[in-house]
């Protein structure tokens, strides 16, 4: 799961990291009230989203005042950032963050992330901040400086304090930087984060260290053990059919072909969307049902399927072992009766009572297409959902 | 022969009184598995389904003789459970639940380091060894005693190349679901190690997918030193970056763990990469008839 900055930043403050004086607003009026609060200054107003590249994109703006801060809030609430990392069709900016403006020195980078090689959690800094990390790690890998972290005794004084020196840091700057990266290893531990990044970590005038921007994604299958952080969660943020197949423990990702997808299995799953590609067609989704695929399980998957108007054909890819054809067939022939699904749709299934599953496809009067392996669906699927066949 | 499971398994089943633990453990039984009993802490001393249940992993081990475990615990217990077992010495440990925090596992990796125990997974089918024994949910019908060994990070997807395998008469020795997880007990490197020293198994189909560099480690191991055929598949061709498919494992970040990348670490290793998952099963007839 993903959060926004100023809720990174106020679970980082908790541990003890320090960061710039802020708050989120969610009108102009409350920026303009914010930017008041922290003095009426200098002051920086950071569109919310869920994506990196912001500077770049008009997200991140200085204003002078706080009638300023009020005008360029007005401006960013309800715009459609652009980004690299949003994709062509943007975020809407729905908050901002108001910051107090400070005088940076030097810009550094942080991050953790779980190296799965090592089995470790790994601490790297890099004195080249303020930039994509994936850019210095291809064409400077020495400019990097890492700590692997053990398991069990965390993150130990030393270590941090050798990430610090390696930045450059002169003495009393470098005590404050490994204090921080030492508070940064503990939130991420406490919160079950699977990233941490912080980036730039800023080096100021006065002598401080502090963490500039931040980004915390968590792990998701240890969000049950904290419901506080669940509660950050911006559904705003998120595909409206991706939110309603989760209500369902449906793993559904939505893109942009015409071919929909249904299969179990999230290997055999992404190895559907594959062979669609080969065949020549392009998939509308990815989707894996699960490994119990009943009945209900395929009546909410068809409807979230075909809530994407561009889907013009759909695949059933089940391999299900033990699981049983007849009752299978029987789930997908009540769920294309109940939701008028018109498309054409091609069925390649694997399990007991194969042959009794397919006669009933064949006998149902529907619009049905049964296949014997994965190449044949995925040749067949492609075929049907050209237009020119259709007709 | 086959590697790690066979006739002299003697397998429990921890979580043996939940559902999945039960049809499971009489799924593997039914393929011929000495299944020995099982454990679910607070019902020791009773029996189910015929089986004697412990409430710990090491009476049911001192009792039963057990030298294997298979895990159907739910997944905040995931990790605990792996202890368990590991302290009771069993050598074989396969965890089949998806969903366990990755600081649980980084801990439970870290319990294991030191021990005899070689884990399987998490978030895995288990493995199987056709006609023999099975630790896990690979369904057994579409299994045939034969040549070809397969390690994979995907669950149905291995279904899928054990039922081409076999319809192509070719047939399996051990299939190992490695697991979908970002931190898991059994590496590519691991199977294959466990394969090259298998007389029966005479090529191997790899079976991996976006995320992280597992598959990059097994071309460079592959290339250094392993000498039978293998024939390769990685899903998630078309998958965008930055989104996780449905495995845990599974994301394209920062650019890297592409299934481009791997496929191409794979194939100059000499490894038979096919870009279609249909193509698996002629890959490794092509492969052996060949060798």
């Amino acid at each position: 799961m993903k959060i926004h900055e100023y809720q990174a930043k106020a679970i980082l403050a908790r541990f003890g990291v320090p960061v710039p004086k802020g708050e989120v607003a969610f009108t102009a009026d409350e920026a303009r009230a914010a930017a008041e609060r922290l003095g009426g200054g200098l002051v920086v107003v950071k569109a919310q989203i869920h994506a990196g590249g912001r500077g770049k994109g008009g997200g991140v703006k200085v204003a002078k005042s706080a009638d300023e801060a009020r005008d360029i809030a007005r401006q960013m609430l309800g715009m459609r950032l652009v980004t690299y990392q949003t994709g062509p069709a943007g975020r809407i900016v729905t908050r901002v963050l108001v910051e107090q403006g400070l005088k940076m020195t030097r810009e550094l980078y942080l991050g953790l992330v779980i190296d799965r090689s090592t089995q470790r959690v790994v601490v790297m800094v890099s004195p080249d901040g303020g930039v994509e990390i994936e850019k210095v790690a291809a064409d400077t890998p020495d400019r990097i400086f890492k700590a692997f972290v053990h398991p069990t005794l965390g993150l130990q004084p030393f270590e941090a304090r050798r990430l610090a020196f390696a930045l450059g840091l002169p003495g009393d700057q470098a005590g404050k930087a490994a204090k921080l990266m030492l508070s940064v290893y503990q939130a991420f531990v406490a919160t079950d984060a699977s990233l941490v990044e912080i980036n730039p970590l800023v080096t100021t005038a006065d002598g401080d260290v502090l963490a500039l921007d931040a980004k915390i994604n968590f792990d998701d299958n240890a969000l049950y053990r904290h419901p506080d952080l669940k509660e950050l969660r911006d559904l705003g943020e998120e595909e409206p059919l991706e939110i309603e197949a989760s209500k369902f423990s449906l793993n559904y990702i939505k893109l942009d072909g015409t071919i929909g997808c249904m299969v179990n299995g999230a290997g055999l799953a992404m190895a559907t969307m594959d062979i669609i590609k080969l065949a020549g067609g392009e998939p509308a989704n990815f989707l894996d049902v699960g490994g119990g695929a009943n009945a209900d399980q395929i009546k909410n998957a068809f409807r979230i399927l075909m809530s994407d108007k561009g889907v013009q054909a759909v695949l059933i890819n089940i391999f299900g072992g033990i699981l049983r054809c007849d009752v299978l067939a029987a789930g997908v022939i009540a769920a294309v009766t109940d939701l008028g699904v018109r498309v054409p749709i091609v069925i390649r299934m694997e399990g007991t009572n194969v042959e009794l599953g397919k006669q009933m496809l064949r006998e149902s009067g529907l619009n049905f297409t049964t296949a014997d392996s994965m190449g044949e669906a995925a040749e067949k699927v492609v075929k049907l959902s050209s237009p020119a066949m259709r007709q | 022969m086959s590697v790690l499971i066979d006739k002299k398994t003697r397998l429990i089943v921890q979580g043996i009184t939940g559902r999945e633990g039960t049809f499971h453990a009489k799924q593997a039984q039914a393929y011929g598995t000495n299944v020995v009993g099982g454990v679910t802490p607070g019902k020791g001393g009773t029996t189910h389904e015929g089986w004697p249940v412990f409430n710990t992993v090491a009476d049911a081990v001192r009792e039963t003789g057990a030298n294997a475990s298979v895990i159907f615990v739910p997944p905040p217990g995931g990790a605990d459970a792996v202890m368990e077992a590991a302290e009771a010495g069993l050598p074989l440990v396969v965890c089949i639940t998806e969903g366990i925090p990755t600081i649980d596992m980084l801990r439970a990796m870290a319990f294991l380091k030191g021990t005899p125990t070689r884990l399987i997974g998490p978030n895995c089918p288990g493995l199987i060894s056709a006609g023999r024994a099975k630790a896990g949910i690979i369904p057994g019908h579409i299994c045939k005693e034969g040549r070809v060994g397969i390690v994979s990070k995907s669950g149905t997807l291995t279904y899928e190349a054990i039922h081409q395998l076999t319809g192509l008469g070719l047939g399996e020795t051990t299939c190992i679901g490695i697991g979908g997880d970002p931190l898991i007990g059994t590496s590519f490197i691991d199977a294959l190690t466990l394969f090259a020293a298998d007389p029966e198994t005479e090529a191997v189909v790899l079976i991996g997918e976006i995320g992280g560099s597992a598959e990059e480690e097994a071309a460079a191991f592959i290339k250094a030193s392993f000498k039978k055929p293998v024939i390769g598949f990685i899903a998630g061709q078309t998958a965008p970056p930055g989104r996780r498919m449905g495995h845990a494992g599974a994301i394209i970040a920062g650019g890297k763990g592409t299934a481009a990348e791997k496929m191409q670490a794979l194939s100059d290793a000499g490894v038979r990469v096919v870009k279609s998952p249909a193509d698996i099963g002629r890959a490794a007839a092509d492969a052996l008839r060949a060798a």
